[in-house]
């Protein structure tokens, strides 16, 4: 797993300077999302393990079906049909009608999903932009309607865990139906899944180290062995998830949104 | 020459095809066959296996999420082992190795696995089939221990995935086989933790904090409420032997699982492989366990599967039939022979009143019948005429004859219809502010108590499929008894009259709505 990281960094890096070709015309779809602190749900000892996260800017909206479909015109190696499929699952783009149409069901204005972290990355770095990490999408995720930290709020917490509960609907509404968040940004929970930067290793704690995997401590009674706060099911769910996935894999209720530093 | 040669050709070639024989015949101590599983829903179990040799097993099974039924007009959002609560039934062969595949449908929201606990090995399959959506796993595993053990899935958080519903049973039959009966059921009880009460109609999600305080609102067997009464009643005959798979879900409770009316010949406690205990009325079920339980069915009628803590049985929806049928044996049960007048003469609490639970301070209080034999028949009697001369009948008489309908009420309707009349949604009907008894009147309730019912029936907007048996009652009796239905419970002037009963009780015309 880790080699096919490093060998796909090695050619998006080669990649990405190709495409880094569009300035920051997206920028004002932007929103930032102040410094914060971001705590970890699984830690290694009693330490105080929070991460400082730096204040960035993250899209307004997941990206939708018709902003990808222009990434793919102009980059015909992530079409479905040329894909590598180490890339990319046999599911990539499976919603759509061919290489460059959406077909009449699909939504141009939905977020695309089928998406693996490989296209998600390439497209943002397409745009000058990479993929947040956990820290900051948890960072800005955790924002209600008028509050930073939404989740002290259970109403909210409850809000994420019924979507989260719920199976995927096969017709996704537009990007910015749901819900706008203290920061401005829309659609954190309850549209589809976003992938993330450092999916693959992130949550575990701050550095891998002596955690001995990924899936560690995540099955049945033990899930809640080293948690930080064990009554955040959807943060559960989430992790679970993110533990769930290969950076090939495209899945129906999985998208992304894409983050930059502020210089 | 020629001959020779042929005879030889022959020869060899039955040479070969013997030799082919025995070769699979001394392979046949390791499981070299694959065979598909076949999996059934509940109640229904695969078939017994009748091979003497480990095979190679395949299980396909499929995780589904999906919006169903928790009780009428109750939606709920189901995280199902392929389709529905609880998970297919899995049989295999002590011995057997199991491919385990399993496929997380595409337009499931999360991830997840299947912990086994049939396997030994680390949680119970849960990493090695962890399984992201729109993805399949496949892990093997060799069923060592034979016994009937629970799945469920173990993702985190793990509560969560469980209470959705992602349990179900996998037996792992002895070298030897279990010894054959007739029928065999399979029942799985669990619980749901639900934002609205009991009975709330519309769409439910789960409620986080009901299930930390191991409070649920819904205690079910096979899913939803209801789910074995009615048409879907578990069926045997009279004489047959029956097994029932009980497992428990859980996610918290443990369940006291028990069957009105029958004695539980054999039980295999905690689903081992051996009879702990002969003669068993309840028998534990823990939460993520199971429990085998066997008896010969000898007489008919409707035996009641419920969770002996008994409020989750009546008010939480922890019912289940069993409807056996057949000729009676009245040696083994009789029914009711006689329903007669206690007058209370010969009570040995005579001395004691009722209302202090103290000795009563003078032998002049102690208490004595109201009424002799004759009296009572002629305050009975009053009820023909309350009507025609009701403002000339005593108010002693009165009571005399609410008193004689609320005993009726009390001892044959209320644990069905429940004490205040309110009955239980979705299995007994009830009889208070009824749009069905508004609409049928007296000749429907005549006609019911006298005749019986069965089928289905809408009342309140609710659907109701079950049996009420017809009241071995006199037309006095049932006249009281209604009577105390309409001004009691219903709080309304309507009288039912001993002529009322003559006029209607021969109707068999019922109306289902």
């Amino acid at each position: 797993m880790k080699t096919l990281i490093n060998i796909s960094l090695f050619i998006l890096l080669t990649a990405s300077i190709v495409y880094a070709k569009k300035p920051s015309e997206h920028i004002p779809d932007m929103v930032k999302i102040s410094a914060g602190t971001y705590t970890p749900l699984y830690v290694n000892d009693t330490t105080d393990q929070s991460e400082k996260v730096d204040a960035f800017l993250i899209d307004k909206y997941p990206v939708t079906n018709k902003e990808f479909l222009e990434f793919v015109k102009e980059n015909p190696k992530w079409r479905k049909s040329n894909v590598n499929k180490l890339f990319a699952d046999e599911r990539y783009l499976s919603h759509w009608y061919d290489d460059l149409t959406l077909g009449k069901n699909v939504n141009p204005d939905a977020p695309v999903t089928n998406i693996s972290w490989f296209a998600a990355k390439a497209y943002a770095e397409s745009l000058g932009k990479r993929l947040p990490t956990v820290a900051e999408w948890e960072l800005a995720a955790q924002a209600d309607e008028s509050n930073p930290n939404g989740y002290a709020n259970p109403k909210y917490v409850a809000r994420i865990l019924e979507w989260y509960s719920k199976p995927s609907s096969k017709n996704l509404p537009a990007v910015g139906s749901v819900f706008e968040n203290y920061y401005g940004a829309y659609d954190m929970h309850g549209l589809v899944w976003e992938w993330t930067s450092d999916f693959f290793n992130a949550l575990v704690s701050g550095e891998s180290r002596a955690d001995g995997g990924i899936n560690r401590n995540l099955f049945c009674g033990t899930g809640s062995v080293g948690a930080t706060d064990f009554t955040n099911y959807p943060a559960f769910m989430r992790f679970a998830f993110r533990s769930s996935l290969k950076a090939n894999y495209t899945t129906e209720s999985l998208g992304f949104r894409c983050a930059k530093d502020i210089n | 020459m020629k001959t020779i040669y042929k005879l030889l050709t022959v020869f060899i070639i039955i040479g070969i095809s013997l030799g082919i024989n025995s070769c699979s015949e001394s392979q046949s101590a390791e499981p070299q066959k694959e065979i598909k599983a076949e999996l059934t829903h509940a109640p229904f179990v695969p078939k017994p296996i009748q091979r003497d040799y480990p095979a190679k097993v395949r299980v396909d099974m499929e995780v589904l999420e999906l919006v169903g039924q928790l009780s009428d007009g109750v939606e709920y959002t189901f995280w199902t082992f392929g389709g529905k609560v609880p998970g297919e039934f899995i049989r295999v062969r002590e011995g057997d190795e199991i491919e385990f595949h399993l496929h997380n449908h595409p337009s499931s929201k999360l991830p997840h696995n299947i912990d086994l606990h049939a396997v030994t090995g680390p949680g119970g399959g849960a990493e090695a089939s962890f399984t992201t959506p729109g993805h399949s796993s496949v892990f093997s595993f060799k069923a060592l221990n034979p016994g009937l053990y629970v799945y469920h899935c173990a993702t985190a958080p793990v509560g969560l995935h469980i209470a959705n519903g992602m349990y179900g049973l996998i037996l792992v039959e002895p070298k030897e086989g279990l010894p054959p009966v007739d029928r065999e059921y399979y029942v799985m009880q669990s619980e749901f933790y639900t934002e609205g009460a009991y009975g709330e109609k519309g769409y439910q999600p789960f409620s986080m904090e009901k299930a930390l305080q191991e409070n649920p609102d819904y205690v079910v067997f096979n899913g939803s409420v209801g789910a074995m009464v009615g048409d879907k009643s578990l069926r045997a005959n009279v004489g047959e032997r029956v097994r029932l798979f009980v497992g428990n879900g859980g996610p918290n409770l443990v369940s006291s699982f028990h069957v009105i009316g029958e004695i539980f010949d054999v039980v295999y406690q905690e689903g081992g492989t051996s009879v702990k205990q002969k003669n068993v009325q309840t028998t534990l079920v823990p939460a993520g366990g199971s429990a085998i339980v066997e008896f010969d069915v000898d007489v008919p009628g409707e035996f009641i599967l419920v969770d002996h803590s008994i409020f989750r049985a009546f008010n939480k929806g922890a019912i289940g039939k069993l409807a056996v049928a057949g000729p009676e044996n009245e040696i083994i049960f009789s029914h009711k022979i006689e329903d007669k007048i206690y007058s209370g003469a010969d009570s040995k609490f005579g001395s004691i009143d009722p209302t202090t639970g103290k000795y009563r301070e003078s032998k002049d209080e102690v208490y004595k019948p109201q009424f002799a034999d004759q009296a009572k028949e002629k305050n009975l009697s009053n009820i023909s005429t309350e009507n025609k001369s009701s403002n000339s009948s005593s108010s002693s008489s009165e009571s005399d004859i609410a008193k004689l309908g609320r005993q009726i009420y009390q001892s044959s309707c209320s644990a069905c219809h429940m004490p205040d009349g309110s009955g239980m949604v979705n299995v007994f009907p009830p009889v208070k502010n009824s749009d069905w008894i508004d609409k049928n009147g007296k000749a429907g309730m005549i006609s019911v108590v006298a005749n019986g019912m069965n089928g289905p029936v809408t009342v309140n907007g609710v659907k109701y499929n079950n049996v009420m048996p017809p009241q071995n009652l006199s037309d006095k009796e049932i006249a009281a008894v209604l009577t105390y239905v309409y001004k009691e419970i219903n709080k309304s002037n309507e009288t039912v009259t001993i002529e009322d009963v003559k006029k209607h009780k021969n109707n068999k015309q019922l109306s289902s709505k």
